[in-house]
């Protein structure tokens, strides 16, 4: 053991004034050297940590601890979790929620939110595969889901940014009245969807893995690049984290902000194409409290719900410990109720820590 | 004389970046109206809070009635007999009068709130208090405002207040209303009770004051004078400086008139805020706009950037008509504005300085939509360099830098984005003593590159210091205009409060 430190503190001092240049928190610094008397043990690796991850991503750091411990939990309490078929049935469950929570977490960030990401997802489900719809073929399904998402997000956007009426209102408003409308579309029957390239689309699988899980993956990766690599993304976060300050800078803080909800849209209509495909069938309540869900996963993944600071990262990795957790009680037997509470526990737990989190840096 | 109510003694308060208070003395005697006296961000509201419990002083003594005491929250300064009434009155809209007055301590038995007798004694402090027509059981939201600071006040004396603390009370009244608080204020201070009165408006402090305190930069610059105390001698105190600054030497040809103009303002006009204001700014030229609070000087800076619509007039940069209300057309064309509260309207404080000083040129960084993020960070660090900034690391967050470091950051995405007019709001408030001369010099240096600033500030040396002409604003008009480096600050002072003196 002895052994295995004594290297240490020769790597250990050329580390500090690195770490002064490195610009870290000032009010920090002092009291990490003190707490490691002992160079070498959990205070220099920490420091270290935190050289290589700056605070903002230790978050994400800390679910991908949480989703590595689900893994062995799965592993322990069940023989078929590890497994390349369980795997990938938690990441096709994981899709459909996951393009949804793209788009809540550019509204969140952006300082909104989009309570009826659900019920659009209803009615561009059902608006896709009225007859009428389906006699267009693949082409003009794909386009009526994706066209319906678009146009009630940007509903929602305009009535929010132009009508300035709360978000919280807006989208609550608009998650009965699109539910209403996938009703009334649909007569509340599922309508069963005879393009049999639609339905592929949830049945493909490329080297083993289901298309729909690309399709996921890829609007992970574009909503990425596009909230890190591209001037809206940086508008987003500015929008979101001080609308005046960001006015006054010449941001078009309303047309940005109107621009959120139409790409919460657009993800929900893609959403809406991935799900329908799954189910072989439009219906009304398809998407039932995915708003919820998508929430949780934003807010678990360590943006704030005021806006301003996010990641898009961390929100996927919210989308995975929710859908492990279900996999595993799937595979357990375990009635849905214990579930729930589980996943409200962690909820509460990831906002606890958000807050240590933010008590931990001055001001 | 010899025991004051209330004594403080070298009170100091900082926050991250600011010293909002450093070294306040203040004493006031039973039975008197004190007015505090002191520009936007003198330290004013932050002594307030301090009074009122909700900020605890870093350091310093507060004597109450002769004995030590801290008051570490709200309800430890009410039971000591401390009431406050803020400016943004801090009623609840939606429960009624009497529900107001008694919040926080009901008439209550068994947690069942007595209305009867809390309704009767609303009506009467209501009575007392000369407004017999306010209904107890009215609710509060549909009040005048006039009307609701009146609740305010019955609520500071339904506790056994000894001191109450009011912030600009008259900024929202009538002149009859006024007329009726001072009554009001004649009375209590008739049965012992003390008042500290905050207001800048020189009339009121005639009519009611009793001794004067003047704040300035969080210190106290004279305690306890008189109230009769020449106005002169007191706007000099608020306003004045006492160290003497460099301002950087003006533009050796002086010939402004001869470059082109590049902003001009025509019968700008917003009732309530300012009336007909009509003025110029050159290329190379500093302007400086002086006035009071409430004179109108930062709505104009706003009105000018598109922040707020005016109601009529118009803005022309280069010849060309900005339409109004539109900051983006605004920035467009090429103006800036650096306004006056840094951390709420311009700063994203979380955020590295690079993303403070590239947010509103992202679009010269970006191909499509997508940043070139290396270059963005090699530019504005190149900016963060030119304004030698301390620390000179442009990825730290901006929250972390001192108020003069922060405004070099705001003044550093304007040099960024590359303006032709500058505005420029209190530019070196809460910019400590050694930043300011640099913050001079740099805003020299932009206007000798050709950039036309308008700079709004309390301090009249400030403005004759460093710009080339004056405007002097008065209750929203323009009253004055002339070369800077002719004016004497006495005159200046003479045109700024004109109508106090009457």
């Amino acid at each position: 053991m002895s052994d295995q430190t004594t290297p240490r503190p020769a790597e250990d001092a050329p580390g500090l004034p690195a770490q002064a240049r490195s610009g870290a928190d000032v009010a920090t610094r002092p009291s990490l050297v003190k707490e490691g008397p002992d160079p070498g043990r959990p205070g220099s690796g920490r420091q270290q940590l935190l050289r290589l991850f700056p605070l903002h991503q230790m978050h994400s750091l800390g679910l991908v601890v949480v989703l590595v411990l689900l893994g062995v939990v799965g592993t322990v309490t069940s023989d078929n979790f590890l497994t390349s078929n369980n795997i990938v049935n938690i990441l096709t469950s994981a899709a459909v929620i996951g393009v949804i929570t793209v788009g809540q977490t550019f509204v969140i960030i952006g300082g909104g939110i989009d309570l009826s990401v659900g019920a659009i997802v209803a009615v561009a489900s059902v608006w896709c595969t009225t007859v009428a719809t389906q006699s267009y073929g693949l082409g003009g399904m794909l386009f009526t889901a994706v066209v319906v998402g678009s146009a009630v997000g940007l509903l929602n956007g305009i009535l929010i940014a132009y009508g300035r009426i709360v978000a919280f209102i807006t989208t609550l408003a608009m998650m009965a009245s699109a539910r209403g409308v996938a009703e009334r579309l649909s007569d509340r029957q599922s309508q069963v969807v005879t393009v049999d390239s639609f339905n592929r689309i949830a049945t493909d699988k490329f080297l083993g893995i289901p298309l729909l899980v690309y399709l996921m993956a890829g609007i992970v990766v574009l909503g990425w690049l596009l909230l890190n690599r591209t001037t809206f993304g940086r508008r987003t976060f500015a929008v979101g984290g001080n609308p005046e300050a960001a006015r006054l800078a010449g941001i078009a803080v309303r047309r940005h902000t109107m621009l959120l909800y139409l790409l919460s849209g657009v993800c929900c209509g893609v959403a809406a194409v991935m799900l329908t495909a799954r189910t072989t069938s439009g219906a009304s309540n398809l998407g039932n409290l995915y708003e919820l869900d998508s929430i949780a996963a934003v807010i678990i993944g360590g943006t704030l719900l005021a806006g301003g600071r996010g990641s898009l990262f961390g929100s996927i990795l919210g989308v995975l410990v929710f859908t492990t957790i279900t996999n595993i009680f799937v595979l357990n037997n375990l009635t849905t109720d214990i579930q729930e509470i589980a996943k409200g526990l962690i909820i509460l737990v990831a906002v606890l820590l958000q807050r240590t989190r933010g008590a931990r840096s001055p001001a | 004389m010899s025991s004051p109510l209330l004594r403080m003694r070298g009170i100091t308060k900082a926050f991250p970046g600011a010293k909002a208070l450093d070294g306040v003395d203040l004493e006031v005697e039973p039975g008197e109206v004190h007015c505090l006296l002191g520009q936007n961000g003198a330290g004013k509201s932050t002594l307030i809070k301090v009074l009122a419990g909700a900020h605890q002083p870093d350091s310093g003594d507060l004597t109450w009635d002769g004995e030590p005491v801290v008051l570490p929250s709200p309800t430890a300064a009410m039971r000591h007999g401390i009431s406050t009434i803020y400016q943004e009155l801090d009623l609840v809209d939606g429960l009624s009068v009497a529900d107001n007055i008694f919040l926080g301590h009901e008439r209550a038995r068994f947690g069942l709130t007595r209305r009867g007798e809390t309704a009767a004694a609303a009506r009467e402090l209501l009575r007392s208090l000369g407004h017999p027509e306010i209904a107890p059981g009215t609710e509060v939201g549909s009040l005048s405002p006039a009307q609701q600071q009146i609740v305010s006040m019955a609520r500071a004396l339904s506790h056994d207040t000894r001191l109450i603390v009011m912030d600009e009370p008259s900024a929202v009244l009538t002149q009859d209303e006024v007329a009726n608080l001072f009554r009001v204020i004649g009375e209590l201070t008739a049965t012992g009770v003390a008042v500290l009165y905050i207001s800048h408006r020189m009339a009121e402090i005639r009519a009611i004051g009793t001794r004067v305190t003047v704040l300035k930069d969080g210190r106290t610059v004279a305690g306890g004078l008189p109230a009769d105390t020449p106005t002169a001698q007191l706007v000099a105190l608020m306003t004045g400086r006492e160290t003497a600054y460099d301002f950087p030497q003006r533009g050796a040809a002086g010939g402004v008139p001869e470059r082109d103009e590049v902003l001009r303002v025509e019968h700008l006009t917003q009732p309530g805020s300012f009336e007909d204001v009509s003025f110029t700014v050159h290329a190379g030229e500093i302007v400086g706009l002086v006035g009071l609070v409430g004179s109108g000087r930062s709505e104009i800076l706003h009105a000018v950037y598109g922040a707020t619509r005016p109601a009529s007039g118009s803005v022309l940069v280069d010849g060309r008509r900005l339409p109004p209300g539109r900051v983006t057309a605004a920035v467009r064309a090429g103006v800036g504005l650096a306004p006056e509260e840094r951390k709420s309207q311009a700063l994203f404080l979380q955020d590295s300085v690079v993303r403070n000083v590239s947010i509103s040129s992202l679009g010269r960084f970006a191909r499509f939509g997508w940043l070139d993020r290396r270059r963005e960070a090699t530019a504005a660090a190149e900016r963060v360099a030119a304004l030698d900034m301390r620390p000179a690391d442009p990825q730290r967050p901006v929250r972390t830098l001192s108020g003069g470091n922060q405004q070099k950051a705001v003044l550093a995405r304007w040099l960024l984005r590359g303006c032709r007019v500058l505005l420029l709001d209190e530019p070196t408030r809460g910019v400590d003593v050694g930043a300011r001369a640099e913050l001079y010099a740099l805003v020299r240096e932009l206007a000798d590159s050709g950039v036309a600033v308008l700079f709004v500030s309390s301090e009249v040396p400030e403005v004759l210091g460093l710009a080339d002409r004056a405007l002097v604003l008065r209750e929203g008009r323009i009253v004055h205009e002339a070369e800077a480096a002719s004016l004497k600050e006495s005159h200046v002072l003479d045109l700024v409060m004109e109508e106090s003196r009457a």
